[in-house]
């Protein structure tokens, strides 16, 4: 048996304490402060615009590097952590939504920020998306969608479009894709907005907004894998030919069936807010039962609460 | 029933008593009818009482009826098991007196619901049989409400009285049991009782007294083995988990759910296995250690995620309460077949910390010990207990938790630099640092799961991957240094070492017992920390003829079990051998002795 303690030597003890500026001096973190390692994606690749757009949000909405949390799975796109200045995390394939989920309701200091693929979020981390949904778990959720799977270099995902050719669908996909603004809205996602790396003023915006949202909010966010699905989204950039066409005025953002009906337009639909509506948060409701439990053990330690069940124990 | 009889001095012309200083009682009916209730108030007066106490019970995994036995050991000596044999069987039907007859010693006392039961003639000279209408007189007494509701409360009456146990605490007991229900239940459950209580079970049959408590000091508290880790946690200073529900695993997440968010934490429920350990390993990383658990198949979906912690170096609480595998296997029996998955599931080298409780006390402790390593060494901890720890109830010496409650509030205040992987730190011991501390160098740190640099971010060199699995390693070296040699029970040499893990160290020690007293030099040795082993067990083995690892698994394809595996790897004694058994049930003292002899002579013949 090791000896029962509770007493660590204080953390790095030996060094100096960092001269720390008060919240009110500093200044919004410019991209050399927030930029860590250079990406390792392919030129050329969508993800590079997202990350840009990240950093200007962290700048613009003056985000300390201490209060980002910059999470992901595994991919090509869960990559992103790694250049980010920030506490990060590179978890498990798919899983990257419950690790944040533990953060985020144990945490409410933070801003929690996830990253990842289409085939990260629909397919190996789909169940986790429907719960992550109807918790609605406090997070910003940015699935950059390049219908393919990137790190693997050229398998179907669960958003290719039917007949594209993949190493594991030589004469082309067959499986019906998954729309992932369908999904999330009946999943009970409370925020759901699509847009394209194309458009860094728009995936701002979203982000923005994502970010201001309590509750979960997810934004589907075209990125052009250049590798292995070159092109797939020409029909959403106007410099290709195609169009990027916003959401319309008089959509309803809290209409479930307007959601769904926006959403079944064919690729590449509408960019913007499809869906937004408010309804507590598990954060909120989860600290509801402890605000309630903590009112009737009022003053007391904790010893002292584990004391009455011991009591009774006897 | 240990003692000589001795009749009772009373001049009150009372029944006579015999003192005895333990006793086995099995109860056997259906799982609708509160047996477990009757267990659960005679192992609580028994604590009340300075007593000792053991219990084993079984449950059906189906949810209504179904065969379910509870059986008690109640004694003023040490109780080790739940004890081999019954001195009494109570029995409520036909098929519970046929089932369990064979429970009960020679001579033992078979107290059966006539109403029931009809006693088999051949067996009478072997049993006293004392039939008790049971049903009929429980109807009578609380007017034919609550039938078989009231017929356990009615049954614990009558043991009362055969063992002259104290009616003013068992009154108590009952009242409290019921308290907040509607007062007619504590009147029927009362009337019950009494009535039971008065039924003159004495002029049929021999009653008992137990000789005096001497050793108890202090209070005691009655629990079984999951509610003694769960609230071990919470001394300990988790305040978060999730999980997923399973047999024998749910109660603890069950209370968890209850009781976390009294001191500011929550348990969340998961869609899943893998989610609930995501979600854990995301609050320990937010700064607190946090729990998830499992049983059987739950364990296996566990797997890729827990070498993400020990790859990331996140402190971490995984319980296993091991039950019958492999697949969905036997969800409410006892097996010990999970070390293996435990020490080393998962892919690539991924070393990680193991440890088992011994009993139900234990469980309580362990959770403190668990989550100071898993701090400490920043690494993963997997708590291995079982199906017969988890449910079984004990009686223990009420922990000082003043002194043992923990606050594990993480520590934010800001830092100059910080490396997650340091190389440099000695035993390759490095902590955690949690998010939202701010750090000035403006380098931040990533956890991951891919072979990193000393900052967390990727890399291929070859060198890295060596020496950061080299760290790994060696914080686990270090943890095996730091802890305390186990101690053999019993003399240091002798002929056979009876080596054990979990929830069997009593039975070996009874084994012990029973063995040295019938002139075999038999010690025992328990581990509980089994990855990585303590030191300095090779030297223990030495003072002995031969190693006999007793486990509740499969002896496997090459004779012998999951631990003796290890051992025999880690020592390259082929005097370590394995004695294993699957059939879902905990050991007997007299079957391990039995299974010690029968092994002595294969060997013997082949010298
Ligand atoms: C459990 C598990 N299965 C499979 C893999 C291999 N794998 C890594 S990334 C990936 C798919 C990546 O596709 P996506 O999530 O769309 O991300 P992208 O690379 O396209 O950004 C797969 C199958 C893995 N890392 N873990
Ligand atoms: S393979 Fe595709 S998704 Fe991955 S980095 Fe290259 S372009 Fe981007
Ligand atoms: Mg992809």
């Amino acid at each position: 048996m090791i000896n029962i303690t509770n007493e660590f030597p204080p953390r790095l003890s030996t060094l100096k304490p960092a001269p720390i500026l008060p919240e009110s001096e500093r200044k919004g973190l410019t991209k050399k402060e927030t930029a860590a390692d250079h990406p390792t994606w392919c030129p050329g690749c969508g993800d590079f615009s997202v990350l840009a757009l990240y950093f200007k949000l962290i700048e613009k909405r003056a985000i300390w590097h201490e209060k980002i949390t910059t999470v992901a799975g595994i991919g090509c796109s869960s990559r992103f952590p790694y250049f980010v200045q920030g506490h990060g995390v590179h978890f498990i394939h798919g899983r990257a939504l419950p690790f944040a989920t533990g953060l985020s309701l144990t945490r409410p200091d933070l801003h929690v920020f996830v990253f990842g693929g289409d085939g990260d979020a629909f397919s190996i981390g789909g169940n986790h998306l429907t719960h992550a949904a109807r918790k609605n778990i406090k997070m910003t959720y940015v699935i950059m969608d390049n219908q393919v799977y990137g790190l693997t270099k050229k398998q179907t995902s669960p958003t290719s479009p039917l007949g594209f050719k993949s190493k594991t669908d030589m004469w082309g996909a067959i499986d019906h894709p998954i729309n992932p603004v369908k999904q999330l809205v009946s999943a009970g996602a409370t925020f759901i907005a699509r847009t394209t790396s194309t458009n860094p003023k728009h995936v701002l915006e979203m982000m923005e907004a994502a970010m201001d949202h309590d509750g979960f909010s997810v934004i589907q966010c075209l990125s052009e894998c250049v590798e292995f699905f070159e092109g797939a989204f020409d029909s959403a950039n106007p410099r290709k030919g195609g169009a990027f066409t916003e959401v319309p005025a008089d959509h309803d953002k809290t209409d479930e069936f307007a959601a769904y009906k926006l959403a079944a337009e064919p690729f590449p639909g509408k960019f913007g807010i499809h869906y937004q509506v408010q309804r507590e948060t598990k954060n909120k409701l989860e600290a509801d039962i402890t605000g309630k439990a903590r009112e009737k053990f009022k003053g007391l330690e904790d010893w002292q609460i584990l004391q009455r069940n011991f009591d009774r124990m006897k | 029933m240990s003692d000589s009889t001795v009749a009772s001095a009373s001049s009150v012309p009372q029944p006579k008593f015999s003192k005895i200083s333990e006793a086995v009682i099995r109860i056997a009916g259906n799982s609708q009818d509160g047996i477990q209730a009757i267990g659960g108030f005679l192992a609580r007066l028994a604590g009340r009482s300075e007593q000792e106490v053991m219990t084993f019970m079984t449950i059906p995994s189906t949810i209504s009826g179904g065969a379910s036995i509870f059986q008690v050991r109640i004694g003023t000596g040490e109780v080790l098991s739940s004890g081999d044999d019954a001195d009494v069987l109570l029995a409520f039907y036909q098929e519970s007196y046929r089932n369990h007859l064979s429970s009960l010693r020679k001579g033992g006392i078979v107290l059966f619901d006539s109403d029931h039961v009809e006693p088999d003639p051949s067996k009478s000279s072997e049993f006293h049989h004392v039939g008790v209408p049971i049903t009929s007189l429980t109807v009578e007494a609380i007017g034919g409400t609550a039938r078989d509701k009231g017929k356990n409360i009615y049954a614990l009456g009558l043991i009362a009285r055969m063992f002259d146990l104290n009616l003013a605490k068992l009154e108590k007991l009952i009242s409290e049991r019921f308290a907040g229900k509607d007062e007619s239940v504590t009147k029927n459950a009362l009337s019950a009782f009494h009535a039971g209580y008065a039924y003159n079970v004495s002029g049929l049959v021999e009653t008992f007294q137990f000789t005096d408590s001497s050793k108890r000091a202090g209070h005691q508290v009655v629990m079984n083995g999951n509610e003694a880790l769960a609230y071990g946690l919470i001394a300990a200073g988790v305040r978060f988990g999730a999980g997923y529900p399973i047999t024998p695993w749910s109660d603890i997440m069950e209370l968890l759910r209850r009781e976390l968010p009294k001191y500011g934490g929550m348990f969340i429920q998961c869609e899943d296995e893998i989610a609930s350990i995501s979600m854990a390993i995301g609050a320990s990383y937010s700064g607190r250690v946090a729990v998830t658990g499992s049983s059987g198949p739950g364990i296996s979906l566990k797997t890729e995620a827990l070498g993400w912690a020990v790859m990331a170096e996140i402190p971490l609480i995984v319980v296993d309460v091991q039950r019958g595998g492999p697949s969905t296997g036997m969800p409410t029996n006892v097996e010990q077949s999970d070390l293996n998955i435990a020490c080393f599931g998962g892919h690539g080298d991924s070393p990680r910390v193991v440890i088992a409780p011994s009993n139900v006390e234990d469980c309580f402790y362990v959770a403190i010990e668990a989550v100071n390593i898993a701090r400490k060494y920043s690494v993963p901890v997997v708590l291995v207990t079982d199906q017969a720890i988890a449910t079984r109830i004990e009686a223990f010496e009420e922990p000082d938790l003043k002194k043992l409650c923990q606050d594990l509030a993480p520590d934010l205040s800001p830092v100059q630099e910080f490396k997650p992987y340091d190389l440099q730190a000695p035993d390759g011991i490095t902590r955690h640092l949690a998010p939202g501390t701010r750090i000035a160098s403006g380098k931040y740190p990533i956890v991951t799961g891919l072979e990193h640099d000393e900052l967390g971010h990727p890399t291929s060199s070859p060198k890295l991957h060596q020496q950061m699995t080299d760290k790994r390693r060696n914080k686990l070296k270090a943890l095996a240094a730091e802890w305390t040699t186990p101690k053999v029970y019993g003399p240091p040499e002798g002929d056979v070492l009876l080596v054990g893990w979990g929830s069997s160290q009593g039975p070996l020690r009874e084994a012990v017992e029973k063995a040295r007293a019938a002139g075999d030099s038999y010690s025992s040795l328990h581990i509980r920390l089994l990855n990585p082993l303590p030191n300095g067990l090779e030297d223990i083995f030495a003072g002995y003829n031969h190693v006999f690892v007793v486990e509740l698994n499969d002896q496997g394809l090459y004779g012998y079990g999951q631990l003796a595996g290890i051992l025999r790897a880690r020592y390259c004694d082929p005097k370590i051998r394995g004695i294993n058994k699957s059939d879902g049930l905990t050991w007997k003292v007299k079957e391990i002795l039995q299974r010690v002899k029968e092994q002595l002579t294969t060997l013997k013949q082949k010298n």
